[in-house]
């Protein structure tokens, strides 16, 4: 760490910040660098699928306060575009290059977008503030009715903001349920239930087979049971796709689900290696998680991008003495005045149980069990506990993890209902039934 | 003295003014059966574990003890619908989600931010005018003279109580909160001027809610009475709004009159507090963890609970010893010194979890308003007894009145 070309941070988000914040308190005194995509300083990212949308916050005003000072070189608006770990240089899309002594890798990932986009005006993604400030200006011109494909947190966050705006709103997902993923069908028909009472046309297990326009707007979708949909805004949640392609030539085992770390938090080389002097942290880093069983386990929320860019701080600065990253999984979502929580990752349970209040009284809390370990809670309306829950996932408790408790119903145990897993992440540029299946 | 009696060394007055060292003795035993088989806790990381446990309940008073009817068939029928109806007369703090959730949510969608923040103004008028009412003394008795005075006309502001009818109330209340501590209960007298004082207090209660539904005002209270309130019927609703009243009355009069005496006991704190009244909400939040209004409260293992390597047994009465985990040194660096500038500072001044204080910001807002002022216009403060005489409470802790010489108003 005493190089004189100090440390580079590429990505210049949450995770990035957090990063970089974490290193100056652990003491780090020499060059820092944030290397950056876009032309702004660190921002947050959860309300541009939520206040953003709906007009309540500007997407420009969404800075992330930061916690102490950096002193750091700032390379916004020209990103990475290429690693050479020889040299320990990183190169920039302006032809400049930066030299490392260590290097964070923090790019995150981007919205998967719709192939052959460019032809048809209307049809959106989320993720950055341009987008979500572009996708807001055309909700403000009162579309006549908007389509969401995709059925995952952006989409069904954006169909919520949507039906607060008087939109009418269609939500195409392959799943039986939003949020199948993530929650299974069955926690996710209640979420279900709640869309259509507000008003969605939700249209679960099938998908949009080609976007069609008109005089280059987007105007119709063709879905694959035949069916079509008329719509003049298309929001595309079809998921995120981790940004590596910088990484491409460095020889890193990076690909579109992420750049592979050991559990230190130390990104591996193609041949399996890590390399001492590259750390990735947030949505890009894919680790072995020890909470589950060290499967590869790249996360994309909000709390681990904080919690992993610490941690791999504290490790690029204790080289000697790197400590395992163990994560919790976790995260928040409000949609049609609902708020739900999670913690621990509930894909490949094989059980869930609704543990306390009812799926009836529309507040309840679920857990996921997997060969009789408790594996993932959530909650909807009903985040106090989860702490609780938290705890004891953490500590692999036996499945149901906690009897006796408060508003208890008769604990039942059924299936979770998941979708089949996904085949290998998709890259760009692929057609979209690949991304969605 | 034997660990399995230490608690009955707490509830001693004797104690009163000092129980830290009997706290920092418990601590040793994170979770310490006393005789009478209840559980004390008292390790930060115990209580906050125990906190977000959902096995605890807080629906911890006897099931009604009315007279069987002889008839074995008819008593199963009745006593659920007799407890039903007991459980309907106590406030939410003494009650489990769901009803908990449903009542708190009523509450809260009446404990608004913009409502609370809307009160500065007449907080700091009232603060100004209960300090001027002192000009040409030289001794303030500080509960007397604005520690009580202050909440209660803030209370009865927010829920629209007549201000004619506050010394009414007085009584009542104080009569409510001995009815926390954990002796009150079991003295079958008290327990009978319990009831009665309830009788009274819900009697007033119905008819100003009569009033409120024919006129209803912008006060709380008259929203509480919206009839749109599904689940929570009248009996709730009176429970509800003597809960607020009597929290109102009986937990910031402890805040301000604790703080006081804590600024006092550290002059140089005083002095920073009137030269810095941006200070004020990092005093507040010490002064939270250091000298916390209420000290525990009471639960019930719905369930075995392991804890920090005790097995609670399901139905064992709990006692959550907040004031003692605030002191923990597992937790806070030098727990026992008053520092307002500790950046890492979760204490439990508010409880927690489930029942955290619903009334929180208003507190907040009335301490730092009140100590501020007194601290930039008592001229020469001093103790004129340190330690000052305290109430019997040993949950709601707090001096019976705090003498301060001054040499004037400012």
């Amino acid at each position: 760490m005493s190089g004189r070309a100090g440390i580079v941070i590429v990505g210049a988000s949450l995770a990035g910040l957090r990063g970089a914040e974490a290193l100056r308190r652990g003491g780090y005194e020499g060059p820092l660098t944030l290397v950056g995509d876009e032309p702004y300083r660190p921002y947050d990212r959860p309300p541009l699928s939520k206040h953003v949308l709906a007009g309540e916050l500007a997407a420009d005003a969404t800075a992330l306060p930061q916690l102490l000072p950096l002193r750091a070189r700032w390379r916004l608006g020209s990103p990475a575009t290429g690693l050479d770990r020889n040299a320990k240089i990183v190169r920039l899309a302006d032809g400049s290059s930066l030299a490392y002594d260590t290097l964070l890798v923090a790019t995150g990932a981007r919205a998967r977008r719709w192939p052959g986009e460019a032809e048809f005006a209307g049809i959106f993604t989320i993720r950055g503030r341009d987008e979500a400030a572009d996708l807001r200006a055309a909700l403000a011109r009162d579309p006549r009715s908007v389509l969401i494909v995709g059925g995952g947190l952006i989409g069904c966050e954006a169909a919520s903001c949507c039906r607060d705006l008087g939109l009418p709103v269609t939500l195409v997902d392959p799943n039986p349920t939003p949020l199948a993923r993530a929650l299974g069908t069955l926690v996710g028909g209640t979420l279900a239930a709640r869309m259509r009472a507000a008003g969605v046309d939700l249209r679960p297990g099938t998908q949009v087979r080609a976007l069609e326009g008109e005089a280059g707007q987007v105007c119709r979708a063709r879905l694959a049971d035949g069916g079509s949909i008329a719509a003049d805004l298309v929001i595309v949640a079809l998921g995120a796709v981790r940004d590596t392609g910088w990484l491409s030539e460095g020889g890193l085992a990076a690909d579109a689900g992420g750049l592979t770390c050991d559990g230190a938090c130390r990104a591996l080389t193609r041949m399996g290696v890590p390399d001492p002097n590259i750390f990735a942290a947030g949505d890009v880093a894919r680790w072995p998680n020890p909470l589950y069983g060290g499967r590869l386990i790249a996360v994309e929320h909000w709390g681990n991008a904080v919690e992993q860019a610490a941690h791999a701080a504290r490790n690029m600065l204790n080289p000697a003495d790197p400590q395992p990253y163990a994560h919790l999984p976790a995260f928040w979502s409000s949609q049609f005045g609902l708020n739900i929580k999670m913690v621990g990752l509930a894909d490949g349970a094989d059980s869930v149980a609704i543990v306390q209040g009812s799926r009836a009284a529309g507040r309840f809390l679920a857990v996921y069990g997997r060969e009789g370990r408790t594996i993932a809670a959530v909650s909807f309306d009903e985040a106090r506990w989860l702490p609780a829950y938290a705890e004891r996932i953490a500590a692999g408790a036996a499945f149901p993890p906690i009897h006796d408790a408060t508003d208890q119903p008769a604990i039942e145990t059924r299936p979770p209902g998941f979708p089949p897993p996904r085949p290998f992440p998709a890259s760009r540029g692929r057609v979209p039934e690949a991304a969605h299946a | 003295m034997p660990e399995d009696a230490l608690f009955a060394e707490v509830l001693d007055p004797g104690n009163r003014a000092d129980p830290y060292p009997i706290y920092a003795r418990l601590r040793r035993t994170p979770v310490a059966r006393q005789r009478d088989g209840a559980y004390v806790v008292s390790t930060h990381a115990a209580i906050r574990s125990l906190l977000f446990d959902p096995r605890l309940s807080s629906e911890d008073l006897p099931p009604s003890r009315r007279p069987r009817t002889g008839n074995p068939l008819k008593d199963w029928l009745l006593n659920p619908i007799r407890n039903r109806v007991a459980n309907a007369h106590r406030p939410l703090i003494f009650r489990d989600p769901p009803e908990h959730d449903t009542l708190r949510g009523f509450v809260m969608s009446e404990f608004t931010i913009a409502r609370v923040n809307g009160l500065h103004g007449r907080v700091a008028a009232l603060v100004d005018g209960l300090i001027e009412a002192c000009r040409g003394r030289d001794t303030v008795c500080l509960v007397d003279d604005l520690s009580y005075p202050l909440p209660v006309a803030v209370i009865c502001d927010l829920l629209g109580v007549p201000e004619q009818d506050e010394p009414q109330f007085h009584a009542w209340a104080t009569r409510l909160a001995t009815a926390l501590e954990p002796d009150a209960r079991r003295d079958e007298e008290a327990r009978r001027e319990t009831v009665a004082t309830f009788d009274a207090i819900a009697d007033y209660m119905r008819a100003l809610i009569r009033r409120k539904r024919r006129q209803p005002g912008d006060d709380m209270l008259s929203g509480l009475a919206r009839r749109d309130r599904p689940g929570m019927g009248e009996v709730d609703l009176i429970a509800t709004a003597v809960l607020l009243l009597v929290a109102g009355h009986e937990t910031t009069v402890n805040l301000i009159t604790n703080g006081m005496l804590t600024l006092l006991r550290h002059p140089d704190e005083l002095g920073r507090l009137r030269a810095d009244p941006e200070r004020a909400p990092q005093v507040i939040e010490e002064l939270l963890r250091y000298e916390p209004p209420v000290h525990f409260r009471t639960r019930k293992a719905l369930g075995d609970i392991a804890v920090a390597g005790t097995t609670i047994p399901k139905g064992a009465p709990i006692v959550l010893l907040f004031a003692a985990g605030n002191r923990d040194p597992e937790r806070f660096p030098e727990p026992d010194r008053f520092d307002p500038d500790r950046t890492d500072i979760q204490h439990f001044g508010f409880g927690g979890g489930l029942h955290y204080c619903v009334g929180a910001p208003l507190a907040r807002i009335e301490a730092e308003i009140a100590l501020v002022a007194l601290c930039r216009r008592l001229r020469d403060p001093r103790l004129l007894a340190d330690p000052p005489p305290y109430r019997p409470g040993a949950s709601l802790r707090g001096p019976e009145n705090l003498g301060i010489r001054i040499g004037g108003i400012l």
